[in-house]
């Protein structure tokens, strides 16, 4: 056994000074992790998952009480001094972390960053450095590695930065290698790749993963076993098979069942509490008018951004070109891509964020983009957006109330104070908040219902096109559901029509009638949400559709090498 | 980390605001509410002689010039004995002398003349000054004179540099190109020389050095502000103002000015002790407050020249009272610094 946690309980202390108050994170956690295997710990946010990972090197803050025991080839990790610790880190065990944008160090290039591990724990010589961290480059698939080399991080792109993150965990050779949320804040593509790659490494190097995901649909795909954990308990655990084919556990099944999928599509996704509770949603789609009248028609609308070059010169970097459709009232326009393909450009340029090069954007008979001033602010009602950060799209300092009630005040919607406060009430309900969020602030929501609020916030404006920029990417399985559901509810009640912004296609599959596909700022596929997923005419669709994680099926993918 | 910890809040009908929950904090913070104490006391000291309650008297000589402070009792009388008085009657000169037939009509007019004599203390609480006036007042006055520059100048600087630094960082390009050129030619000359030239234009004065003191004090916050506002016009929330259509000034100053007010407020806190110090410099430079009034500067001034003679004590209360308040203030503002910081709160 390489790793084995025995009744891991965490607690951190906090307040301020006097009143402390012990919140426990993880209670009672218990596994084990074998040589040359894959675990994958599956969770919600705040289930525990990353803080019992990153209890087995202590990578905790200071206020972090553990308790338990964490055996590493037989030597107690929790008793272990720092020093024993420190020389654990990077050469037995090491990590890659969610985010590779802030993981780097922005002013060393790739090859400093690469040999200087190699240097210090390993005794290399800066040459031999260099020459080891080319074949790390070239094991972890970057193409030109030698070149790569003398690049800073900026000029790789967020794939091929956690490429080089995992490059830097595997050059001491580590035994175990902890992969916390690894492919999250990657797209849908660059996942699979980065799937493929940690499996193609784990069989290569023999080494172990500990690999942490809220996405069961990917961890079917890497996982040898899984253990599913919920407010910092195991739910569940077993190997990958028995859990997907015969889940025990009523939450995981709940979790199995709330990712949308691509084959058949419910009218509305089921959401843990409901299939813990048994309901089973028995509402049945609407059918969508066909005739419904246009509300916004959008003709070869194109957007640049000029780059200095040189003393004088300008680059033109294209960012969207050539974007027609129309959208129905009560209809949903998917939009997807990969990022950069210019989909969040075409989005904030539909409501003027982003002052568009050329084209025309029709909303109800008249052209947005010739508007003066004032009509524009009358215009800004009707079409409002939601962005994919409900983190940092609510003003921290203001309450939910002021939130909600200064659209209203500018706009001079409802008589008086009275009023737009009853409309802001009626706005929570609607979206499934209580009536007490108005006085509170938008830290004390979780990223989920900070999302109902940017949607509530949108609503206190009756608009008639919602913008959705991957609302839904920055939430875990099961929040993401829950808000999906509430969107399509809104669209069948108030009878909206949305943009629908995603790299994830199954996600679009479930809300969309149409779908625009992008690349490079243009669009390449363009057809009905059925017509697209049964026959998708070009190559890029189709890898779209193949990248997305469909959990475990049975036989796993022969893994290519090269 | 995905481990969010939230404490579970009580459902009440309106949460803390901003500055309830950042005194709730600082109220934690034993250091903070010590300084914040000692700053109050000094507020109050000001207020009480800013209404003549209090050393309104600090110009009378009320005791012997350089009378030592009390705790060291009075100065043994100095041997004056060197020329020996002579004894006997003095010698007949009113033959010669041409004003001798005055002498007499003079002291008749004397002594119809009433002076009156004011019994100078030998001794004075915190010692006196070379006129005899006591330092305490002195000290007292002179706070009120220090404080008042210095909290009313780092608010006009704090005010320029924030508007300066709002409009530069919000609106970039042309607006930012101007004023960056604007700061760089105000930091490019050497500080003192701007002081003194702007000294020379406006004329001596507690109005003129508030307005030297804030007039140049500002590319700091300007500095600062600028870069947090150009952090913040890029956030969603930001975004989000302008697409349910809030106006540019509203974004401005509604939305993001909160978000940043910790930095400012900080920076201010931290003027306000340059600028006291600064003030103590350009008086003893005799750029400062005008000759009929006192600072800690003049006080710190006219030490100087009592130093020598070993008259220690204005220098020693004016040092005193200076460096318990400025170390009061730094302290107090470090801790307003953590109770107001949106990313220090708690579950975040």
């Amino acid at each position: 056994m390489l790793l084995s946690i025995q009744e891991l309980k965490v607690a951190f202390r906090l307040g301020e000074r006097g009143a402390v108050t012990l919140v426990k994170a993880v209670d009672g956690v218990s596994f084990d992790i074998p040589d040359n295997t894959t675990l994958a710990l599956v969770g919600e946010s705040g289930s525990g998952k990353s803080v019992t990972a990153m209890s087995i090197l202590n990578l905790l803050p200071d206020n972090a009480q553990r308790q338990g025991r964490i055996l590493y080839q037989d030597q107690d990790l929790l008793q272990a001094t720092l020093p024993q610790l420190q020389s654990l880190r990077g050469k037995e065990i090491a990590c890659v972390f969610q985010d590779p944008m802030t993981s780097l160090n922005p002013v060393f290039t790739v090859g400093a960053q690469l040999a200087e591990p190699l240097v210090r724990h390993m005794g290399m010589g800066w040459r031999a450095a260099t020459r080891q961290a080319e074949g790390l480059l070239a094991e972890v698939g970057i193409p030109e590695p030698k070149r790569r080399l003398d690049s800073y991080p900026h000029e790789l792109s967020g794939g091929q930065q956690q490429r080089v993150m995992i490059a830097m965990a595997l050059a001491c050779g580590p035994k175990l290698l902890i992969a916390d949320e690894p492919t999250t804040a990657l797209d849908v593509t660059i996942q699979r790749q980065i799937l493929e790659l940690i499996a193609r490494l784990k069989e290569q190097r023999r080494m172990s993963v500990l690999f942490i995901s809220h996405d069961l649909g990917v961890v079917g795909e890497i996982a040898d076993q899984v253990v599913v954990m919920r407010q910092g308990t195991v739910r569940e655990q077993g190997p990958v098979a028995a859990i997907f084919s015969a889940p025990k556990d009523l939450y995981t099944r709940a979790l199995l069942a709330c990712r949308p999928s691509l084959t058949d599509v419910p009218a509305r996704l089921t959401v843990i509490d409901e299939h813990i509770q048994g309901k089973v949603s028995a509402v049945v789609a609407k059918p969508k008018d066909p005739a419904a009248p246009v509300v916004l028609e959008v003709r070869s609308l194109a957007k640049s951004f000029f780059l200095r070059e040189g003393l004088f010169g300008q680059r033109e970097f294209k960012a969207v070109r050539g974007v027609n459709f129309k959208l129905r009232r009560g209809h949903t326009l998917g939009v997807v891509g990969e990022s950069g393909s210019g989909k969040t450009t075409m989005g904030l340029t539909l409501l003027r964020l982003h002052e568009p090069t050329a084209g025309e954007v029709i909303f109800d008979g008249r052209d947005l983009l010739k508007l003066s001033d004032a009509e524009r602010q009358l215009m800004r009602r009707r079409i409002q957006i939601v962005f994919q950060n409900p983190y940092a799209s609510l003003n921290p300092r203001f309450t939910i109330g002021q939130t909600l009630l200064e659209p209203m005040m500018i706009h001079g919607i409802g008589a008086d104070g009275a009023e737009r406060e009853r409309r802001a009430r009626a706005i929570l309900a609607k979206v499934g908040l209580g009536e007490d969020a108005l006085g509170k602030y938008p830290h004390e929501f979780s990223g989920g219902q900070r999302q109902r609020i940017a949607i509530a916030r949108c609503l206190t404006l009756d608009p008639e096109v919602l913008v959705l920029d991957e609302a839904v990417s920055a939430l875990d399985v099961s929040v993401q559901a829950q808000v999906l559901n509430l969107l399509k509810d809104l669209q069948d009640e108030l009878g909206l029509a949305y943009v629908f912004i995603s790299h994830d296609l199954a996600v679009v599959r479930f809300l969309s009638d149409e779908v625009l596909v992008m690349k490079d700022g243009e669009v390449v596929e363009q057809a009905s949400a059925t017509a697209l997923l049964a026959a998708p005419t070009q190559e890029y669709t189709r890898n779209l559709l193949g990248a997305i994680p469909r959990g475990y099926r049975g036989e796993r993918r022969s893994v290519t090498t090269g | 980390m995905s481990a969010v910890l939230t404490t579970p809040l009580a459902a009440a009908p309106r949460s803390e605001g901003v500055w309830r929950t950042a005194w709730r904090r600082f109220r934690g913070d034993r250091v903070g509410m010590v300084s914040l104490a000692i700053v109050a006391a000094f507020l109050v000291l000001i207020l009480l002689s800013a209404t003549r309650l209090v050393a309104s008297s600090w110009q009378r000589e009320v005791g012997v010039p350089n009378a030592p402070p009390t705790l060291l009792g009075p100065r043994p009388p100095e041997d004056l004995g060197t020329i020996e008085v002579p004894k006997g009657p003095n010698v007949d000169l009113s033959d010669v002398d041409p004003l001798a037939p005055k002498y007499k009509e003079w002291a008749e007019r004397a002594a119809k003349m009433k002076t009156e004599e004011i019994p100078r203390a030998q001794t004075l609480p915190l010692g006196g000054d070379r006129l005899g006036r006591d330092v305490l007042a002195k000290t007292i006055k002179g706070t009120e004179i220090s404080v008042f520059v210095g909290v009313l100048a780092s608010l006009l600087a704090t005010g320029i540099g924030t508007l300066l630094g709002a409009f530069a960082g919000f609106f970039g390009r042309k607006a930012d190109d101007f004023l960056e050129w604007l700061y760089n030619v105000f930091t490019a000359v050497p500080d003192i020389l701007l002081i003194f030239a702007f000294a020379a234009v406006f004329g001596r004065g507690i109005g003129t050095v508030v307005l030297i003191l804030g007039l140049t004090g500002w590319a700091g916050v300007y500095r600062q502000v600028r870069a947090e506002f150009i952090k913040h016009r890029g956030r969603e929330y930001v975004r989000a103002a302008e697409a349910i259509g809030a106006s540019t000034g509203s974004r401005m100053f509604r939305h993001i000015l909160p978000n940043v007010s910790h930095v400012i407020l900080v920076r201010m806190s931290l003027l306000v002790v340059g600028f006291i110090k600064a003030e103590v410099i350009l008086s003893y430079l005799g750029l400062g407050v005008p000759v009929d009034q006192v600072s800690w500067g003049t006080m710190l001034a006219e030490a100087q020249a009592e130093l020598i003679l070993g008259y220690w004590w204005q220098l020693a209360a004016a040092t005193l009272f200076m460096a318990v308040f400025v170390t009061a203030f730094s302290l107090m503002a470090d801790a307003w610094r953590d109770a107001l910081d949106p990313r220090l709160r708690g579950a975040e």
